[in-house]
């Protein structure tokens, strides 16, 4: 069994702190090496906290900046995935993730979809990434990124999957709401029944890493999980609260899902492109 | 077909929030620890909204860092302070009482004409002041213990009972704040009663505002939540006269829920766009 070691980092970031936000990232990344963790996933705008606003302009930062080095540093023993708003060299500030491993950044992705909506108001401060890579990872896993509500456009792990990838991370910040009878919230519902279809169908590993505490008021839901290449959920946190969860997957069950459900290898990107081509009119 | 739209609206409005607890919970101990406070301070009516409160808070913080304060004026129903009372030794809390008559009394000495309105106008800014100045001996964070029905119906007093730092409740309508008090076990008297501002002899809200808690909930829903137009409102079996009623009290009263209105001069303006989340600095 080839087993990839993931830590799901549900944490508590204090909004517009991005310097206690680095403490604690980087006393977890402590805590990770030692439960032998490949891999430390964060959430969306951990090092950040997510309802800026006008706070965006204070907590923006360069690729290059000391704070940003000093995590990309700390992956030389655990590949890291965290997430901050990114200021570019013409100063657009992106909601990015970057993968970091062996102090090295291996990839950034920014944000493709800002939900301006109801709650939300991403488009009001925040510029739209524009690409979707994969990426090896050197943990024997081709690795995608897709931040939050980038997962609700299905045209993103699609892309993904067609660019080849075992593993799609999603670091969110998504918030707890239209609860319903259910002890489980229903944005949390959403949550695993969207990873869970789309492992299966795209018959990959997604992981889905959510953070917790609350903004002006929101509560983050929490209950980061795991789902599989056969569609079942393989870990939750089950739970609202910070938490560090380890999670063992087993990259050979890639092998045997593509061969009992062959969708990677019957899927038609040609006919996808085509289709789209005749469908937008050009 | 009105009556079965109601009671099924009713039945989804107590569904939806079952699993409610600990996320109003966590959202107290949460805010009030994020801006430096230990201690909760609020105005225990007897009524069920405070009690609510109450337990909450006790559940939040344990009965040593929650402070309620019972604040009869001489015409306030004994039944009130026998029930908050009853709150008071259930949850092991420490209840003071500020009779407010003194100073109520004094004010209107030479005003008989004063009408219920100013009057109970007065004796809710009266409570509030006495609940912030006890913020500061209690060195405890004031909470709201208005309702959801209330803020939207605009059903309350601005700078008095509106007033507070942070509310628990204020996404609740009245008759979830039942099944919430019910699943808290506040006791029974205070369940059954039938709502009061208690601010003169043998008023009820539902007396003044002329229906019914649960018709106002099911018409506030269907508006706010699964955005009915009126029209629609109607035409699922609610009288004409009173959706139009709920609807104009809501429009109208919209100036309770937001700051006042500031002209605008300079380019950064506080609440136009001078835009910081509330846990700015926290």
């Amino acid at each position: 069994m080839k087993v990839l070691r993931i830590g799901l980092g549900q944490v508590r970031p204090a909004l517009g702190d991005v310097s206690r936000n680095l403490n604690l990232h980087l006393e977890w990344v402590e805590e990770a090496e030692k439960q032998e963790i490949q891999l430390l996933v964060f959430p969306e705008l951990g090092l950040t906290g997510y309802y800026l606003k006008d706070l965006t302009l204070e907590v923006a930062r360069p690729l290059d900046h000391p704070d940003i080095l000093r995590m990309v540093d700390a992956s030389r023993k655990v590949d890291l995935v965290f997430s901050f708003i990114e200021e570019s060299g013409d100063h657009r500030f992106y909601v990015a993730a970057v993968y970091a491993s062996k102090g090295q950044v291996v990839h950034v992705h920014r944000k493709l979809y800002l939900p301006t909506y109801g709650m939300f108001e991403e488009s009001r401060h925040f510029a739209k990434g524009k690409e979707m890579h994969s990426f090896a990872s050197g943990l024997g896993a081709q690795m995608g990124m897709a931040i939050c509500e980038d997962a609700w456009h299905p045209s993103v792990p699609y892309l993904l999957s067609i660019a080849g990838v075992d593993v799609v991370i999603i670091p969110a910040a998504g918030p707890g709401r239209a609860l319903s009878g259910d002890p489980n919230t229903g944005s949390q519902q959403f949550w695993h029944r969207l990873i869970r279809t789309y492992a299966q169908l795209f018959t990959s590993y997604f992981v889905f890493v959510n953070r917790v505490g609350f903004e002006d008021g929101v509560f983050f839901f929490g209950h980061s999980a795991v789902a599989g290449p056969d569609g079942e959920l393989v870990a939750s946190t089950d739970s609202m609260d910070a938490q560090l969860l380890a999670v063992e997957i087993d990259l050979d069950l890639l092998r045997k899902e593509r061969y009992r459900s062959p969708f990677l290898r019957d899927e038609d990107p040609h006919l996808t492109l085509r289709e789209l081509e005749r469908i937008l009119g050009r | 077909m009105a009556i079965n739209h109601l009671e099924d609206v009713l039945l989804y409005l107590d569904q939806s929030i079952s699993h409610a607890l600990p996320v109003l919970v966590a959202f107290l101990r949460e805010e009030t620890e994020k801006a430096g406070f230990k201690d909760v301070v609020f105005g225990l009516s007897g009524g069920i909204d405070s009690a609510v409160v109450a337990y909450l808070a006790a559940e939040a913080f344990g009965k040593d860092r929650v402070h309620p304060l019972i604040m009869p004026y001489k015409t306030s129903s004994p039944a009130s302070l026998e029930d908050a009372q009853k709150v008071v030794s259930a949850l092991g809390l420490e209840g003071k009482v500020v009779d407010i008559t003194p100073q109520i009394d004094a004010y209107f000495a030479n005003q008989e004409e004063a009408t219920p309105l100013r009057r109970g106008n007065k004796m809710a800014r009266e409570r509030m002041t006495i609940i912030y100045d006890h913020s500061v001996i209690y060195r405890a964070l004031p909470l709201g213990t208005s309702n959801k029905t209330e803020l939207l119906l605009g059903y309350g007093t601005q700078h008095g009972d509106l007033a507070s730092a942070i509310n628990p409740i204020g996404d609740l309508y009245k008759t979830q704040i039942r099944k919430v008090a019910s699943q808290l076990g506040v006791p029974q008297s205070i369940l059954t009663k039938p709502p009061s501002a208690d601010l003169w002899e043998s008023q009820t809200d539902e007396g003044e505002l002329g229906f019914t808690y649960d018709e106002a909930d099911v018409i506030l829903h269907l508006l706010v939540d699964d955005r009915f137009s009126p029209e629609e409102v109607v035409q699922a079996g609610f009288r004409e006269d009173l959706v139009r009623t709920i609807t104009k009290r809501m429009m109208q009263n919209q100036y309770k829920r937001r700051l006042p209105l500031i002209a605008k001069v300079s380019s950064r303006t506080i609440g136009i766009d001078f835009r910081y989340p509330r846990d700015w600095g926290m």
